[in-house]
């Protein structure tokens, strides 16, 4: 127990803990955009792949950092298109093209990357973004350096969360938005387009995914692997059901998941991690994802559309 | 715009539109190399080459198109009673585990004989991986597309955790892989002298059984019934429940046997690049192939040319060999507009 | 009255659906402060014309006009901004949003910051006064009754300051007192200068509320008469294009209960209410009619008996019934099941008529053995169900999605009469048939009582109820009537029971 007493007492925790939540962060909004409006996006997992990669080749070949996190947003709400464009006017399988999208620009950025650097062995490093210290409130304790001592990108992860709240519960777009998720006939029937704003979701929400892709090269780590994304998008679709599809709820999952991980991190270093290996402690995220599901699996409320396609005419 | 259902597609449309999708890849492919700095059809030329152009290139691509017609099956089977397995690269890992687990044991004294044991062990463990998700889906209605994608990564993690404590190979050198296979329990080469093993025949099989149970067989209906309209299928009174867990212990199943003819056909033993991701390309093979079972056969040497033939060409013209993925991906997507279109037809208003 | 301002003209609109001809060159003319209705039998082209009105669809051919000017085809924020207001058939509300947020949808830029909630809730709370249409604003759509979300869609239409209403079949969903109270708002409406066009196929509402009737009949104009000069039976003539007879139903002999429900509750399905402590007796040759608005517990009644809900509490008894109730145990015990929604229950799509002709008795002999199908019998006997129940379709091979409702109807009439049944539960068995589709269903039904079998209907139209049933039960949140012989009742009592009085409100 004391082991795990020293560990949550320790600033260093808290500030990895947010710094963990913050990619799953932007992720976990753009799907609940997406699905909000009645669309499933399978392609997070590719489009964040996209995105950490574009960010990061952006930034490598000298522009600026939010010039990498721009280019990061805009391939993926190109990928975005692409998948709102064959899901929402053609009304195609949100699984199959999801996972389509997901190979597709998971290939890309793997294709790009080795006709960009054919011979590289050990991938080129940048300088990625530095943490930005609130003068007085990174010195409170504990809480300080998680919330008051983290890089730009940090602090603009929790700013979505509040722009997305804000967007959805209290403007006339997100108004048409959740109906569009649940009854796009009411929107249809007021003269809006359905096709409009469950494409518009998608491609904002998708560009959002890559930005969270992007925060993985350009503030965690300062190059770009394959395989770095790991399963987080599938991560962030469990932890949007989590959050009953309400954003604040679900940013407090991803503060939870993202506890959890730093947590397993740490434990793998004391002499539990002697003992237990280290793959158990890899395995939990998804096994707690899994776990959320579940628990989530009965009470969640649904958008009733999700997944339905919005034909206009339909007889 | 809007899309209007087509009542009776006719043959034009039917097979015009997927072969306008296929044409497109190639296009989309040219484009590719020729970004690479290459001429496009030099590098199509290099790519059927290396796929097809000797009797060892031609072997090769058999070699790998066996596992993709055990996922592609996995999933056509899956994927037609709707239900969402993307998890066939666990199911896998699971077969090859028991493959190995029972390779290098007792049983091996039994020799050859084992081998049918061996196989139905490996689809048993692919069977019950993929019996979790569904449990999870029909007692609490959870999606299993992100349960069985979650399970892929757990998987690979216990491969990695068995390689490098239980199941490690003494003699590998610290290498992570497992101990090798008895040579009797490995599978046979079809003929002498021919470096095709007999997964491949199995492989065969296992399409033409599938075949047979989809056409033919009250399962394959139940199977078509739930995967078309679970709520009148549940009127009529098909089991709905039961027949996913079926569907689900015959997908588990053929991913497993993937599995199993790896380790006991090629490689001998487990290790964790077993599969360059086998359970998600065999998606794209079911999707080509139209979820039918023997079109799998076909869209897997398919598919496995493209990787073979990439993989010679990339040497020689130097065009990354994530062109092949790149290249499925697009086939994939292209092929799904495709089969919507011969469905519906685009109309203004 | 003075001649009145024209508001509304719609000329010679067409619309074709492939082959079908849904409105032929139509035209009408709808004036200040008139309710004109639209009367016809379903399918007969009155929705499409309506959707056509308001942009859903684009016609063929034709114009419309709105206050003098013309109105572009295919934009349904025109028509809004025109002034036309709609309820839908299929209410349109979306039930995660409050009653308010419903009504506030596309009323502003979507751009906008803010929602101006304020200001809405004070123009909602005003029309809600003025037109006696009570609704609690933040209350969720999902959690309101039927009743309550008309009223919603039509202070939505109010509130988008609608001056031509147009009411899509409104009293389907409605008792008979909730029509009269909503014929009272149209009247105050009307008063303040608004027109309504009501579209209808009940010759009573007709006649009691409107002006003018336009009469419509495959997807032709075929009458229009000022509704002071005319009467029921013309109209239904006109509709129908020949004098109707409802059908002589000789009275039955009654036998021995063949199904037994005693004080049957089952859960509440979301919204729908769950059976409670429902006594019910089917008996062998005789029709029992359910009457009853829609989404009262039909679907639970209907989904205990066809086996796809368990009791919570009481006692189903079917002789020969098996231990667990399941869709499989209902049919063995000789249960024929003709569900509510023919293409998303009854049948699959994309199957062919064979395989849909035996899903239910798929797993037995002839059509499969040991698990190994037998098409060619299966074929066998499809082609035996075509003859037999007049199905016209292409052969037995093409895929059901193909046949009209009546034909697709038919099919399974003959899917589960083949089985010659002891018990047949017909929901919704003729909605949106044509004419005689629906003499040749309602004959089928009389033939199987007169052979003994023990019918329950079930329709949300009344007349068609007190027309072919022997007894009548009326069911209301639940809650099951005591049953009345043909005519004990008159349709304005029945009504009554529809609204829910005179249960012992002790369930």
């Amino acid at each position: 127990m004391s082991v795990l007493f020293d560990i949550l007492l320790t600033a260093s925790f808290w500030a990895a803990a947010v710094r963990i939540a913050s990619p799953l962060i932007f992720a976990t909004m753009g799907e609940l955009i997406c699905e909000r409006a009645g669309v499933l996006n399978l392609g997070i997992e590719g489009i964040m792949v996209i995105g950490a990669f574009s960010g990061w080749m952006a930034v490598y070949l000298g522009m600026g950092l939010w010039g990498g996190v721009a280019v990061a947003m805009l391939a993926g709400m190109l990928f975005g298109l692409l998948h709102a464009t064959l899901t929402v006017p053609f009304g195609l399988s949100q699984h199959v093209v999801g996972l389509g999208v997901t190979l597709l620009a998971t290939s890309t950025s793997y294709f790009a990357y080795r006709l960009i650097l054919p011979e590289v062995t050990s991938p080129p490093k940048i300088e990625p973004f530095q943490a930005l210290e609130i003068p007085y409130l990174a010195d409170i304790p504990l809480l300080g350096p998680a919330l008051f001592a983290q890089t730009p990108l940090t602090y603009a992860a929790f700013a979505v969360v509040g722009l997305t709240a804000l967007t959805l519960y209290r403007t006339p777009l997100g108004l048409a938005i959740r109906a569009a998720g649940e009854s796009p006939q009411a929107v249809a029937a007021q003269g809006l387009s359905v096709t409009g704003l469950r494409m518009g979701a998608v491609i904002v929400g998708s560009g959002l995914m890559a930005v969270g892709g992007s925060f993985l090269t350009l503030s965690a780590f300062s190059s770009f692997f394959f395989e770095m994304v790991n399963g987080r998008g599938w991560i962030c679709i469990a932890l949007v059901v989590f959050g009953a599809w309400k954003p604040g709820k679900a940013m407090l999952g991803a503060l939870l998941f993202a506890g959890f991980d730093a947590l397993q991190i740490r434990l793998q270093q004391t002499p539990i991690g002697q003992i237990v290996p280290y793959q158990v402690f890899l395995m939990a995220p998804y096994i707690l994802s899994i776990l959320a599901l579940i628990l989530m699996s009965r009470r969640a409320q649904v958008p009733a559309a999700l997944m339905v396609p919005f034909n206009k005419g339909e007889r | 715009m809007r899309l209007e259902p087509i009542a009776n597609p006719g043959l034009a449309r039917s097979l015009g539109f997927p072969a306008l999708a296929l044409a497109a890849t190639v296009l989309v492919a040219s484009l590719l190399a020729a970004l690479a700095g290459a001429n496009p059809l030099l590098t199509l030329g290099l790519v059927i080459k290396g796929a097809a152009g000797s009797k060892f290139a031609l072997l090769e691509t058999l070699n790998r198109a066996t596992p993709l017609i055990f996922t592609g099956l996995a999933i056509a089977v899956a994927f037609r009673a709707k239900l969402w397995n993307i998890g066939a690269e666990a199911q896998l890992y699971g077969g090859a585990i028991v493959t190995v687990v029972l390779g290098t044991s007792a049983l091996s004294g039994m020799g050859g004989f084992a081998l049918p044991v061996v196989a139905l062990a490996a689809m048993v463990a692919g069977a019950l991986i993929l019996l979790g998700p569904v449990m999870l889906k029909t007692r609490f209605g959870v999606d299993e597309v992100v349960t069985t994608l979650l399970f892929n990564f757990i998987m690979l993690l216990l491969v990695s955790y068995l390689l490098e404590g239980p199941m490690k190979d003494p003699m590998g050198m610290g290498w992570p892989k497992s101990a090798p296979l008895d040579k009797a329990l490995r599978l046979p080469r079809i003929a002498t002298g021919l470096r095709l093993h007999w997964g491949f025949g199995l492989a065969l099989i296992a399409a033409g059984v599938v075949w047979f149970v989809q056409t033919r067989t009250t399962l394959g209906y139940e199977m078509r019934a739930v995967g078309l309209n679970s709520q009148a299928a549940r009127f009529a009174g098909i089991p709905v429940n039961l027949v996913l867990v079926k569907t689900a212990l015959l997908s588990g199943g053929l991913a497993a046997l993937a599995g199993f003819s790896e380790v006991a056909g090629l490689k001998g033993h487990l290790s964790l690049d077993l599969s360059p991701g086998f359970g998600y390309t065999g998606i794209i093979v079911a999707m080509l192939a139209l979820l039918h079972p023997l079109g799998v056969v076909v869209t897997a040497i398919f598919v496995a040319g493209i990787f073979v033939g990439a993989d010679s060409m990339s040497r020689a013209a130097g065009v990354p060999t994530y062109i092949a993925d790149m290249l499925l991906a697009t086939a994939l997507l292209l092929m799904v507009l495709a089969i919507g279109l011969t469905k519906f037809r685009v109309v203004r208003g | 009255m003075e001649a009145q301002e024209v508001v509304l003209r719609l000329s010679r609109i067409t619309k074709r659906f492939g082959a079908l001809t849904a409105n032929d060159a139509i035209s009408l003319t709808l004036h200040r402060g008139e309710v004109i209705a639209l009367l016809g039998e379903n399918g007969a082209g009155k929705t499409t014309l309506m959707n056509i009105l308001f942009g859903q669809y684009t016609a063929d051919d034709g114009t419309v006009e709105a206050f003098g000017a013309p109105l572009p085809p295919g934009n349904p924020r025109a028509a809004l901004a025109a002034g036309l207001g709609m309820v839908h058939q299929h209410f349109t509300l979306a039930d995660n949003l409050t009653v308010l947020e419903n009504i506030q949808l596309g009323t502003a830029p979507l751009w906008r910051l803010g929602l101006g909630r304020v200001t809405a809730r004070a123009k909602l709370a005003r029309l809600a006064a003025d037109f006696g249409l009570g609704v609690d604003p933040d209350a969720l759509v999902g959690s309101l009754t039927v009743g309550e979300r008309q009223r919603v869609e039509i202070l939505k239409a109010l509130y988008r300051d609608a001056r031509i209403l147009i009411l899509d079949e409104p009293t389907a969903v409605l008792t008979p007192q909730e029509s009269d109270a909503l014929f009272e708002t149209l009247r105050r409406a009307v008063e303040t200068g608004l027109s309504v066009i009501f579209i209808s196929h009940k010759l009573h509402e007709v006649m009691a509320l409107s002006s003018r009737v336009l009469v419509l009949r495959h997807g032709r104009l075929v009458g229009e008469v000022a509704t002071a000069e005319t009467d029921k039976h013309a109209l239904a003539a006109l509709m129908v294009g020949a004098e109707v007879s409802a059908p002589a139903v000789a009275p039955a002999v009654a036998g021995p209960a063949l199904l037994t429900l005693r004080d049957a509750s089952t859960r509440n399905q979301g919204a729908a209410p769950g059976l409670k402590s429902v006594s019910l007796e089917l008996r062998a040759g005789q029709i029992t009619g359910l009457a009853g608005v829609s989404g009262n517990g039909q679907s639970a009644l209907s989904d205990l008996i066809s086996g796809l809900t368990q009791l919570q509490s009481g006692s189903l008894d079917v002789a020969g019934a098996q231990v667990k109730w399941t869709p499989r145990a209902a049919v063995a015990s000789g249960i024929a099941r003709i569900p509510e929604d023919r293409h998303k229950t009854g049948t699959i799509a994309d199957f062919s008529l064979t395989e849909n002709a035996i899903l239910e008795t798929y797993n037995q002999a002839p059509y499969s053995r040991h698990g190994i199908m037998d098409w060619q019998a299966a074929e066998a006997h499809t082609r035996n169900l075509i003859t037999t129940y007049d199905v016209r379709c292409p052969g037995p091979s093409g895929p059901i999605r193909q046949l009209s409702g009546g034909n697709m109807q038919k099919l399974i009439l003959g899917r589960v009469l083949e089985l010659s049944p002891k018990i047949i539960l017909a929901n919704q068995p003729v909605r949106g048939l044509d004419i005689g589709a629906i003499t040749y269903v309602h004959s089928r039904l009389l033939a199987a009582r007169d052979a003994g079998a023990a019918v329950l209907l079930i329709s949300e139209d009344l007349d068609e109820i007190m027309g072919l049933s022997d007894v009548i039960h009326v069911i209301s949140e639940g809650r099951l009537s005591p049953e009345f012989a043909r005519g004990e009742q008159s349709a304005a009592e029945l009504g009554l029971w529809m609204a829910g009085q005179g249960f012992a409100d002790a369930a």
